[in-house]
């Protein structure tokens, strides 16, 4: 039987425990609206952008000698995958479930005899990454989002990082693993290939299907190919973009729902100690008192 | 048909403008090109400049963009830039200080792609100081 200290001293860790969930929680809770409304408006420029591709590519897609971001390379040896997770922890299963389907492509990859690069964005996912595939891992980007959100410089940042390994033939095929914000409950793990771009990958079905009539013929200007070649790299970062938007919607989304819970567990337990610690105070007096009777009828 | 193009302006973070508009003239690569309802279905590159939207044969707004894309068709016409800005909240002082930051940049680079961004921000730049010179004019 544990004593009335040792309760009290339990009680109050599990409430300051609660006070520092439920502050998370706040705290999560507004910067999911921001994060939200961040990966929201932007998915208005991604899909446009993707729509604009989309009507380029068709006419390229079967050209030999098309630009390399948009073909391939040709080979589909090297692949370079690019993991976005969070660089804190507490958020639930948010960051368990890009490692776990990280895990899964590259061990289905390696099984195919493919070569796989990983490249971390978050420091969460390269924590434990780090353990499966030490050495596959090419670079750790971490402190993305900080205190103003994510900025679109970054992402390009990250572009570029990719288009320069490209270009270096590190890789033939680039993909990236994030979270799709669904909702604060809710987040999908999303993989999408960037390298070469594939049209398969439609992400707003209704815009491309209402498009199709317009589809028809454009002019360019200049070039089909040239607007292509400004066209890829931007649309890399934008995707890019785009992923880091969703991946941080989905993070403050995760931790809101996981500390939302942990308050509530915390609560539970509150009670179910207050119980407990009643319980044995109530015991202890009657103890006390049935020794004092007992004394006095002894007399 | 209806007289009005409807008019989309998206940078990577948001929908900036999303109206109909008489007539939009936006600052492509080869030079600039006015769009009307109707117009052929094109798609172009967008140099850094201006944007003017044009309503009742006036201009009604001018917009800074520094560059992106543009995809119109007969109906629509939809700007994807990396950066906008109404022109009139352009501070001289602001776009003076990063013209020279990018002069600075631009002597400072030595690989190839340094030298690239460099030089894309420099045209930026120098675009803005146009953009605020030629509204000061205007009014």
């Amino acid at each position: 039987m544990p004593n009335l200290k040792d309760l009290k001293n339990r009680i109050n860790s599990v409430k300051s425990t609660r006070k520092i969930t439920s502050a998370m929680k706040m705290v999560a809770a507004a910067k999911l609206r921001r994060a939200q409304d961040a990966a929201e408006s932007a998915r208005a420029y991604s899909a446009r952008m993707e729509r604009m591709l989309r009507s380029l590519a068709g006419s390229f897609a079967n050209v030999e000698g098309g630009p390399k971001l948009l073909a391939g390379n040709g080979a589909n040896q090297n692949h370079l995958v690019v993991v976005f997770t969070s660089d804190r922890g507490l958020c639930g299963g948010f960051n368990g479930s890009i490692i776990r389907e990280t895990r899964a492509v590259v061990r289905g990859l390696k099984a195919e005899g493919k070569t796989v690069k990983l490249l971390c964005v978050g420091r969460k996912g390269a924590d434990v990454l780090k353990a499966d595939f030490r050495g596959d891992i090419i670079e750790t980007i971490i402190g993305i989002g900080g205190k103003k959100g994510v900025q679109f410089a970054e992402a390009v940042g990250v572009a570029h990082k990719i288009t320069a390994l490209f270009e270096a033939g590190q890789f033939d095929v680039c993909s990236i693993v994030f979270n799709k914000f669904q909702s604060a409950m809710t987040q999908i793990v999303t993989r999408q290939q960037l390298i070469p771009f594939s049209a398969g990958n439609a992400k707003d079905e209704e815009i491309t299907a209402k498009d199709q009539g317009a589809k028809a013929s454009y002019e360019f200007e200049p070039e089909e190919g040239e607007i292509l070649e400004v066209l890829l790299p931007k649309n890399l970062g934008v995707q890019i973009f785009q992923a880091m938007l969703e991946s941080s919607a989905s993070e403050n989304g995760a931790r809101m729902t996981a500390m939302d819970s942990a308050s509530r567990n915390a609560g539970d337990m509150i009670e179910r100690l207050t119980l407990k610690y009643n319980r044995t105070r109530q015991a202890a007096i009657t103890s006390e008192l049935i020794e004092i009777i007992s004394g006095a009828e002894a007399l | 048909m209806t007289d009005k193009v409807e008019f989309e302006l998206v940078s990577p973070q948001r929908l900036v403008k999303s109206l109909p508009v008489g007539m939009v003239v936006v600052p492509c690569a080869e030079g600039d090109i006015g769009v009307l309802p109707g117009h052929t279905p094109l798609i172009g590159t967008v140099r850094a400049g201006v944007v003017d939207i044009h309503n009742g044969g006036k201009v009604t707004e001018r917009i800074f963009v520094s560059g992106g894309f543009v995809e119109v068709t007969p109906d629509r016409c939809t700007l994807l830039a990396e950066e906008a800005a109404m022109v009139a909240d352009l501070k001289a002082d602001v776009v003076e200080a990063r013209l020279s930051a990018a002069k600075a940049a631009t002597e400072k680079a030595s690989s190839d792609v340094e030298k690239a961004h460099a030089a894309a921000e420099l045209a930026i730049a120098e675009a803005m100081v146009v953009a605020i010179a030629s509204n000061a004019v205007h009014h």
